[in-house]
């Protein structure tokens, strides 16, 4: 399925984070799952969350540049060679990954990826 | 909608001959007055009848700031503190803080410059117009607020910060007008965008002053705010905003020449240069009364033009202004002033014109460091695009300055907006 995806832009600062958090919690909102990637400079703090358009207005509001962005959620099976399969369908398609990460979920680990078009690969993925 | 016809629109041959008598009025009531300027006088033979009119100004010495802080406080003063109606002193940004004087007749004639350039801005009486200049020492907040008095609108004084109060006032007063920074009509225009009340507001004009800012930025705040931008200029030494305006057709700031003598000279040999070339904005007062100044060293770079502009003014005007002589970084080797970062970034139309230079020695190599606000219409979360466009703005930046600068990109409004004057350069270097 698609899921709305949080993207916020963090500048390498002390307690910028920490700030972040702030927000998200004073507002009520309940953190999925997230995945950081950091450059030299700044990070990008990528999160799925339970209300992402509250949580993107709320974070606005306290100065941090955010969008949303589709990414493509895929209920990941507990086998040997799943990932590997699934990088092969998408090789086959000549469709290539941003980046990916997990989210736990009560019905198991879901793998979430960024493409340039989820909603063809998602079709692509049905049956793995 | 001109102010003052008679004094705006004279022949040029009119002017020189008002610009010569009252010179060589404002001479000898300089030496006669003030003793340093007696004594430099003196130092340099002359007497004031050796100034006949405005052709013998190269005669005279230069006064700078220096002049002013070696009197400081009021040691310029020509008339005694009997006579002086208000004191205003300069922020002091670049050393001790400097104290200028005010006479009755000194402070009439500071509301008539200003209401002459709101009359450019075509504010009248039916306008209602916010001033969020900083009132107090500064003389932005109080010069604009006794021009909007003089021209009979009506005055929102606001001062400066508190900008939610800003936007309540200016959309339920109906404000038409604003003075301020253009760093800070910047500010106000991103809060306004963000609260999306701009329908609501009845905003026609801005006049905006009191640090250097490029077309581009003009350019900005008149398409988003869907209004017209005007220029005013000034100086506390010499008076205050109101030296110098532009109008509508935004040809170059027309000078109220008639109180202020301009030139423009070259920083390096200190000679006159003509029209049109780029020099040190130098202004001698006519008609001030309690700290009178001789051939003041303004440091603001530009260039000046006569003829008559379509408005019908025929006053001298200055072209925009480049920067300050003092501003001028020198890095490797090479001139660089923030107003070309300025307008560099708001050409390429993906990043806010909110910037800092932080220039450093390391390794005796000078390096530029830039940081830039990254705009959130155009930001994307993957992080080769941010790297994209922090190379995009490396290479622009090059091409503009001829140096290589290291831009590092920042959150929105993390760089501080000036309410004030905005700070675009920090110099780490010890020289």
């Amino acid at each position: 399925m698609i899921l709305k995806q949080l993207s916020v832009f963090v500048e390498n600062k002390e307690g910028r984070m920490k700030d972040i958090t702030q927000v998200l919690k004073d507002s009520g909102i309940n953190i999925k799952t997230m995945s950081l990637a950091d450059t030299t400079e700044y990070g990008m703090l990528r999160l799925i969350v339970s209300d992402p358009d509250t949580a993107k207005a709320k974070l606005r509001e306290a100065g941090f540049p955010v969008s949303i962005t589709d990414v493509l959620a895929v209920k990941a099976e507990d086998r040997i060679g799943f990932l590997h399969d699934m990088l092969c369908k998408l090789d086959a398609n000549i469709t290539s990954i941003e980046y990916m990460y997990t989210l736990p979920t009560d019905e198991g680990p879901v793998v979430i990826l960024k493409v340039a078009n989820p909603v063809e690969v998602e079709k692509v993925l049905e049956n793995i | 909608m001109i102010w003052n016809e008679a004094k705006e629109c004279m022949s040029r041959d009119e002017m020189t001959h008002l610009q010569s008598t009252r010179l060589v009025k404002q001479v000898n009531y300089v030496y006669h007055n003030v003793e340093y300027y007696r004594k430099k006088m003196q130092a340099a033979g002359l007497e004031p009848g050796d100034i006949k009119g405005i052709e013998d100004i190269t005669k005279l010495p230069f006064t700078t700031k220096d002049d002013l802080r070696n009197t400081y406080p009021c040691g310029l003063f020509a008339v005694p503190r009997s006579e002086v109606v208000r004191i205003h002193a300069s922020s002091g940004t670049t050393g001790k803080a400097t104290v200028v004087g005010y006479t009755r007749r000194d402070i009439d004639i500071w509301s008539e410059c200003v209401s002459r350039v709101l009359a450019m801005a075509n504010v009248g009486k039916n306008d209602t117009v916010q001033v969020s200049y900083g009132y107090g020492l500064f003389t932005g907040g109080l010069g604009a607020h006794y021009g909007v008095e003089n021209v009979g609108a009506t005055v929102v004084p606001l001062s400066t910060g508190n900008t939610k109060k800003q936007l309540t006032m200016m959309k339920d007063l109906g404000v038409t007008s604003i003075m301020c920074t253009p760093s800070y009509l910047m500010y106000l225009t991103e809060s306004i965008e963000e609260q999306g009340i701009l329908d609501e507001l009845q905003l026609k004009s801005a006049v905006c002053g009191a640090e250097p800012w490029t077309e581009e930025m003009r350019n900005q705040i008149e398409s988003r705010l869907h209004i017209k931008a005007h220029d005013i200029y000034g100086l506390s030494e010499i008076m205050g905003p109101g030296v110098a305006g532009d109008c509508v057709y935004h040809k170059g700031l027309h000078i109220n020449e008639d109180h202020f003598l301009p030139e423009i000279i070259s920083a390096d040999t200190l000679t006159s240069i003509g029209d049109g070339e780029i020099g040190e904005l130098v202004f001698t007062t006519l008609t001030k009364e309690a700290l009178p100044l001789i051939r003041y060293r303004t440091k603001d770079l530009t260039s000046i033009s006569h003829g008559k502009c379509e408005c019908g003014r025929t006053t001298a005007r200055l072209s925009r202004f480049v920067g300050r002589s003092d501003d001028m970084l020198i890095i490797r080797g090479v001139n660089v002033f923030p107003s070309q970062v300025e307008a560099a970034l708001l050409e390429m139309g993906e990043v806010s014109p909110n910037y800092l230079m932080i220039v450093d020695r390391v390794n005796n190599l000078d390096t530029l460091e830039v940081l830039v606000e990254v705009d959130e219409k155009f930001f994307s979360d993957e992080i080769k695009e941010l790297e994209n466009l922090t190379k995009k703005i490396t290479h622009v930046l090059q091409q503009a300055l001829l140096i290589q600068p290291k831009v590092k990109l920042v959150e929105p409004k993390t760089l501080e907006r000036s309410e004030g004057k905005a700070k675009r350069v920090i110099d780490n270097r010890k020289l």
